[in-house]
Protein backbone atom coordinates (compact mmCIF):
# COMPACT_ATOMS: atom_id res chain seq x y z
CA UNK A 1 0.00 0.00 0.00
CA UNK A 2 1.13 3.89 -0.36
CA UNK A 3 1.50 5.87 2.59
CA UNK A 4 3.51 8.69 3.27
CA UNK A 5 6.84 9.24 6.09
CA UNK A 6 8.07 11.94 6.53
CA UNK A 7 6.35 13.81 3.98
CA UNK A 8 7.84 11.17 1.34
CA UNK A 9 5.47 8.96 -0.78
CA UNK A 10 6.40 5.29 0.36
CA UNK A 11 5.23 1.71 -0.59
CA UNK A 12 4.97 0.03 2.46
CA UNK A 13 3.99 -4.29 2.36
CA UNK A 14 3.37 -4.58 5.98
CA UNK A 15 1.07 -3.94 8.58
CA UNK A 16 1.72 -2.12 11.94
CA UNK A 17 3.49 0.68 12.74
CA UNK A 18 6.04 -1.34 14.19
CA UNK A 19 6.71 -2.92 10.85
CA UNK A 20 7.35 -0.03 9.25
CA UNK A 21 10.13 1.41 11.83
CA UNK A 22 11.69 -2.27 11.20
CA UNK A 23 11.50 -2.09 7.34
CA UNK A 24 12.81 1.48 7.64
CA UNK A 25 15.73 0.72 9.62
CA UNK A 26 14.85 2.38 12.87
CA UNK A 27 15.52 -0.84 14.78
CA UNK A 28 15.69 0.64 19.01
CA UNK A 29 16.54 4.08 17.98
CA UNK A 30 15.53 6.62 19.65
CA UNK A 31 12.34 7.59 17.58
CA UNK A 32 8.68 9.14 18.52
CA UNK A 33 5.47 8.59 15.82
CA UNK A 34 2.52 10.26 14.94
CA UNK A 35 -0.12 8.97 12.62
CA UNK A 36 -1.98 11.21 10.34
CA UNK A 37 -1.22 13.70 13.01
CA UNK A 38 -2.13 12.20 15.94
CA UNK A 39 0.43 10.68 18.44
CA UNK A 40 1.01 7.23 18.40
CA UNK A 41 3.09 6.07 21.85
CA UNK A 42 5.59 3.55 21.68
CA UNK A 43 3.86 1.03 23.38
CA UNK A 44 0.63 1.00 20.67
CA UNK A 45 3.00 0.54 17.98
CA UNK A 46 2.75 -3.02 17.81
CA UNK A 47 -1.01 -3.09 17.59
CA UNK A 48 -1.64 0.59 15.32
CA UNK A 49 -2.34 -0.98 11.96
CA UNK A 50 -1.27 0.99 8.94
CA UNK A 51 -4.01 2.22 6.37
CA UNK A 52 -3.38 2.79 2.56
CA UNK A 53 -3.23 7.28 2.72
CA UNK A 54 -1.88 7.24 5.91
CA UNK A 55 0.52 10.39 7.28
CA UNK A 56 3.23 8.67 9.69
CA UNK A 57 5.70 11.35 11.24
CA UNK A 58 9.04 9.76 12.67
CA UNK A 59 10.98 12.12 15.00
CA UNK A 60 13.85 12.01 17.09
CA UNK A 61 15.47 14.41 19.15
CA UNK A 62 17.53 17.63 17.84
CA UNK A 63 18.83 20.82 18.17
CA UNK A 64 16.19 23.44 19.97
CA UNK A 65 15.84 27.02 21.25
CA UNK B 1 17.43 29.72 42.88
CA UNK B 2 14.10 29.91 41.38
CA UNK B 3 11.36 26.65 41.46
CA UNK B 4 9.60 25.57 38.46
CA UNK B 5 6.94 23.08 39.24
CA UNK B 6 8.48 22.13 42.27
CA UNK B 7 11.64 21.84 40.69
CA UNK B 8 14.92 24.06 41.56
CA UNK B 9 16.92 25.10 38.87
CA UNK B 10 20.59 25.31 39.08
CA UNK B 11 21.40 28.49 37.36
CA UNK B 12 19.13 31.63 36.13
CA UNK B 13 20.57 31.13 32.84
CA UNK B 14 18.48 28.97 30.54
CA UNK B 15 20.64 28.27 27.21
CA UNK B 16 19.53 26.25 23.98
CA UNK B 17 21.19 24.00 22.20
CA UNK B 18 21.00 24.82 18.57
CA UNK B 19 23.07 26.69 15.70
CA UNK B 20 26.66 26.41 17.59
CA UNK B 21 29.41 26.05 14.99
CA UNK B 22 29.94 22.29 16.44
CA UNK B 23 29.21 20.05 19.26
CA UNK B 24 32.13 20.80 21.10
CA UNK B 25 31.28 24.31 21.10
CA UNK B 26 27.96 23.59 22.60
CA UNK B 27 29.09 21.35 25.09
CA UNK B 28 31.78 24.28 26.58
CA UNK B 29 29.50 26.88 25.79
CA UNK B 30 26.93 25.04 28.85
CA UNK B 31 30.04 24.64 30.81
CA UNK B 32 31.38 27.91 31.05
CA UNK B 33 27.55 29.08 31.20
CA UNK B 34 26.92 27.10 34.23
CA UNK B 35 23.43 26.64 32.76
CA UNK B 36 21.26 24.17 34.33
CA UNK B 37 18.66 23.73 31.84
CA UNK B 38 18.96 23.42 28.17
CA UNK B 39 16.28 23.58 25.12
CA UNK B 40 15.88 20.72 22.75
CA UNK B 41 13.66 19.93 19.97
CA UNK B 42 12.75 17.37 17.67
CA UNK B 43 12.97 16.68 14.10
CA UNK B 44 12.13 14.19 11.43
CA UNK B 45 14.56 11.17 11.28
CA UNK B 46 14.93 8.66 8.32
CA UNK B 47 15.91 4.98 9.24
CA UNK B 48 19.54 4.38 10.42
CA UNK B 49 20.27 8.23 10.68
CA UNK B 50 21.47 8.10 14.10
CA UNK B 51 21.52 11.73 14.65
CA UNK B 52 18.93 12.13 17.16
CA UNK B 53 20.84 9.62 19.37
CA UNK B 54 23.96 11.44 18.40
CA UNK B 55 22.49 14.42 19.95
CA UNK B 56 20.75 12.44 22.93
CA UNK B 57 23.81 11.57 24.02
CA UNK B 58 25.39 14.79 24.15
CA UNK B 59 22.76 16.38 26.02
CA UNK B 60 22.75 13.42 28.77
CA UNK B 61 26.80 14.10 29.38
CA UNK B 62 25.99 18.23 30.01
CA UNK B 63 23.91 17.08 32.97
CA UNK B 64 21.22 19.30 32.64
CA UNK B 65 17.43 19.56 32.80
CA UNK B 66 16.11 19.18 29.36
CA UNK B 67 13.20 21.54 28.32
CA UNK B 68 11.98 20.00 24.78
CA UNK B 69 9.78 23.00 22.68
CA UNK B 70 7.03 22.86 19.63
CA UNK B 71 9.23 25.16 18.25
CA UNK B 72 7.89 25.93 14.25
CA UNK B 73 4.18 25.20 15.35
CA UNK B 74 1.81 27.25 14.02
CA UNK B 75 -1.50 24.98 14.98
CA UNK B 76 -3.06 23.66 18.06
CA UNK B 77 -2.89 20.46 16.97
CA UNK B 78 0.66 20.40 15.58
CA UNK B 79 1.59 21.92 19.13
CA UNK B 80 -0.11 19.09 21.08
CA UNK B 81 1.17 16.42 19.08
CA UNK B 82 4.77 17.36 18.93
CA UNK B 83 4.37 18.27 23.02
CA UNK B 84 3.05 14.58 23.27
CA UNK B 85 6.22 12.99 21.25
CA UNK B 86 8.54 14.72 23.15
CA UNK B 87 7.70 13.61 26.04
CA UNK B 88 8.12 10.29 25.06
CA UNK B 89 11.60 11.09 23.61
CA UNK B 90 12.65 13.13 26.72
CA UNK B 91 10.74 11.59 29.25
CA UNK B 92 9.83 15.00 31.02
CA UNK B 93 6.74 16.59 31.20
CA UNK B 94 8.35 19.58 30.63
CA UNK B 95 7.21 21.61 27.53
CA UNK B 96 8.10 24.83 26.39
CA UNK B 97 4.88 25.51 24.57
CA UNK B 98 5.40 27.80 21.58
CA UNK B 99 2.49 28.20 18.94
CA UNK B 100 3.31 30.52 16.23
CA UNK B 101 0.92 33.19 14.90
CA UNK B 102 3.14 35.01 12.65
CA UNK B 103 5.54 34.23 10.19
CA UNK B 104 7.59 37.02 9.77
CA UNK B 105 7.73 38.02 13.90
CA UNK B 106 7.32 34.66 15.09
CA UNK B 107 5.20 36.23 17.13
CA UNK B 108 2.80 33.66 19.81
CA UNK B 109 -0.65 33.28 18.25
CA UNK B 110 -2.28 33.74 21.98
CA UNK B 111 -5.67 32.15 21.37
CA UNK B 112 -4.03 29.07 20.19
CA UNK B 113 -1.38 29.28 22.63
CA UNK B 114 -3.98 29.52 25.54
CA UNK B 115 -6.47 26.21 23.77
CA UNK B 116 -2.95 24.32 23.58
CA UNK B 117 -2.04 25.11 27.03
CA UNK B 118 -5.04 23.82 28.34
CA UNK B 119 -5.11 20.91 26.47
CA UNK B 120 -1.44 19.63 27.28
CA UNK B 121 -1.74 20.92 31.28
CA UNK B 122 -5.08 18.67 31.95
CA UNK B 123 -2.78 16.31 29.79
CA UNK B 124 0.07 16.25 32.51
CA UNK B 125 2.03 18.76 30.95
CA UNK B 126 4.14 21.36 32.92
CA UNK B 127 4.07 24.16 30.21
CA UNK B 128 6.01 27.09 30.12
CA UNK B 129 4.06 28.75 27.44
CA UNK B 130 6.40 31.39 24.82
CA UNK B 131 4.40 34.56 25.16
CA UNK B 132 4.42 38.15 25.07
CA UNK B 133 4.34 40.57 27.83
CA UNK B 134 0.41 40.98 27.52
CA UNK B 135 -1.15 41.02 30.64
CA UNK B 136 -4.93 39.30 29.71
CA UNK B 137 -3.04 36.95 27.84
CA UNK B 138 -0.56 36.23 30.75
CA UNK B 139 -3.84 36.25 33.24
CA UNK B 140 -5.49 33.17 30.78
CA UNK B 141 -2.52 31.10 30.12
CA UNK B 142 -2.10 30.99 34.58
CA UNK B 143 -6.01 30.10 34.55
CA UNK B 144 -5.30 27.50 31.80
CA UNK B 145 -2.95 25.81 34.39
CA UNK B 146 0.50 27.05 33.41
CA UNK B 147 2.81 27.74 36.78
CA UNK B 148 5.62 29.31 34.95
CA UNK B 149 5.44 32.61 32.12
CA UNK B 150 8.01 32.79 29.46
CA UNK B 151 7.28 36.52 27.77
CA UNK B 152 10.05 37.69 25.09
CA UNK B 153 12.49 40.37 25.47
CA UNK B 154 12.05 40.80 21.44
CA UNK B 155 11.58 38.23 18.83
CA UNK B 156 13.32 35.61 18.37
CA UNK B 157 16.50 35.57 17.07
CA UNK B 158 16.83 39.38 16.52
CA UNK B 159 18.95 40.47 19.51
CA UNK B 160 16.86 43.40 20.11
CA UNK B 161 17.04 43.26 23.91
CA UNK B 162 13.78 44.39 26.15
CA UNK B 163 11.78 46.00 23.68
CA UNK B 164 8.48 46.71 26.00
CA UNK B 165 9.97 47.51 29.44
CA UNK B 166 6.90 49.26 30.40
CA UNK B 167 4.70 46.04 29.45
CA UNK B 168 7.13 43.61 31.40
CA UNK B 169 7.58 45.84 34.54
CA UNK B 170 3.72 45.98 34.72
CA UNK B 171 3.64 41.88 34.02
CA UNK B 172 6.33 41.80 36.82
CA UNK B 173 4.64 43.89 39.01
CA UNK B 174 0.51 42.24 38.32
CA UNK B 175 2.08 38.71 38.90
CA UNK B 176 4.73 38.69 41.76
CA UNK B 177 4.72 35.15 42.78
CA UNK B 178 4.85 34.01 38.94
CA UNK B 179 8.22 32.32 38.24
CA UNK B 180 8.91 34.37 34.81
CA UNK B 181 11.84 33.37 32.38
CA UNK B 182 12.44 36.04 29.96
CA UNK B 183 12.71 34.03 26.81
CA UNK B 184 14.14 35.56 23.27
CA UNK B 185 15.65 38.75 21.82
CA UNK B 186 18.25 38.91 23.96
CA UNK B 187 21.66 39.82 22.16
CA UNK B 188 23.82 40.93 25.13
CA UNK B 189 24.33 40.67 28.17
CA UNK B 190 23.60 43.45 29.49
CA UNK B 191 20.01 42.83 28.49
CA UNK B 192 19.83 40.07 30.27
CA UNK B 193 21.35 41.77 33.37
CA UNK B 194 18.70 44.21 32.75
CA UNK B 195 15.86 41.32 33.21
CA UNK B 196 17.37 40.24 36.24
CA UNK B 197 17.04 43.81 37.64
CA UNK B 198 13.52 44.10 37.19
CA UNK B 199 13.02 40.79 38.76
CA UNK B 200 12.87 38.24 36.36
CA UNK B 201 13.59 34.74 37.63
CA UNK B 202 15.57 33.71 34.65
CA UNK B 203 16.37 34.56 31.34
CA UNK B 204 16.56 32.10 28.27
CA UNK B 205 18.62 32.37 25.12
CA UNK B 206 20.47 30.86 21.93
CA UNK B 207 21.23 32.82 19.18
CA UNK B 208 23.00 35.73 20.83
CA UNK B 209 25.69 32.80 22.46
CA UNK B 210 25.60 30.38 19.29
CA UNK B 211 25.97 33.06 17.22
CA UNK B 212 28.63 34.87 18.67
CA UNK B 213 32.34 34.95 17.47
CA UNK B 214 33.12 33.10 20.86
CA UNK B 215 30.32 30.91 22.07
CA UNK B 216 31.54 29.81 25.11
CA UNK B 217 33.11 33.13 26.33
CA UNK B 218 29.95 34.68 25.63
CA UNK B 219 27.94 32.05 27.27
CA UNK B 220 30.58 33.56 30.30
CA UNK B 221 29.49 36.32 29.60
CA UNK B 222 25.49 36.43 30.13
CA UNK B 223 26.24 34.06 32.96
CA UNK B 224 28.21 36.89 35.19
CA UNK B 225 25.42 39.67 33.62
CA UNK B 226 22.97 37.29 35.16
CA UNK B 227 24.79 36.98 38.43
CA UNK B 228 25.52 40.81 38.61
CA UNK B 229 21.49 41.49 37.78
CA UNK B 230 20.48 39.23 40.66
CA UNK B 231 23.09 41.18 42.80
CA UNK B 232 21.66 44.02 41.82
CA UNK B 233 18.11 43.40 42.59
CA UNK B 234 18.23 41.93 46.21
CA UNK B 235 20.82 44.63 46.85
CA UNK B 236 17.82 47.15 46.53
CA UNK B 237 18.50 49.90 44.05
CA UNK B 238 17.86 53.72 44.31
CA UNK B 239 15.20 55.08 43.22
CA UNK B 240 16.23 57.61 39.94
CA UNK B 241 15.40 61.26 40.42
CA UNK B 242 15.49 63.63 37.56
CA UNK B 243 17.72 66.82 39.88
CA UNK B 244 21.25 66.00 40.36
CA UNK B 245 22.11 65.50 44.47
CA UNK B 246 25.85 66.10 45.23
CA UNK B 247 27.52 62.96 46.82
CA UNK B 248 30.10 64.36 47.98
CA UNK B 249 29.51 66.49 51.00
CA UNK B 250 28.65 69.98 50.75
CA UNK B 251 29.43 70.98 54.50
CA UNK B 252 33.31 71.61 55.10
CA UNK B 253 34.34 72.72 51.41
CA UNK B 254 36.59 75.23 51.36
CA UNK B 255 35.47 78.24 50.53
CA UNK B 256 37.91 79.67 47.64
CA UNK B 257 37.65 82.65 45.62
Amino acid sequence: MKIVVNGDPTEFDGTTLTDLLKVLGHGTAKVATAVNEAFVAAAARDTHTLEPGDRVEIVAPRQGG
Amino acid sequence: MPFFYGTEIASRLMLGTAQYPSPAILADAFKRSGAGVATVSIRREAGGERAGQDFWDLIRDLNVQVLPNTAGCHSVREAVTTAQMARELFDTRWIKLEVIGHADTLQPDPFGLVEAARILTEDGFQVFPYCTEDLVLCDRLLSAGCGVLMPWGAPIGTGLGLNNIYGLRSLRAHFPDVPMVIDAGLGLPSQAAQAMEMGFDAVLLNTAVAKAGDPAAMAEGFAKAVEAGTLARRADPMEPRDMAAPSTPVLGKAFLE
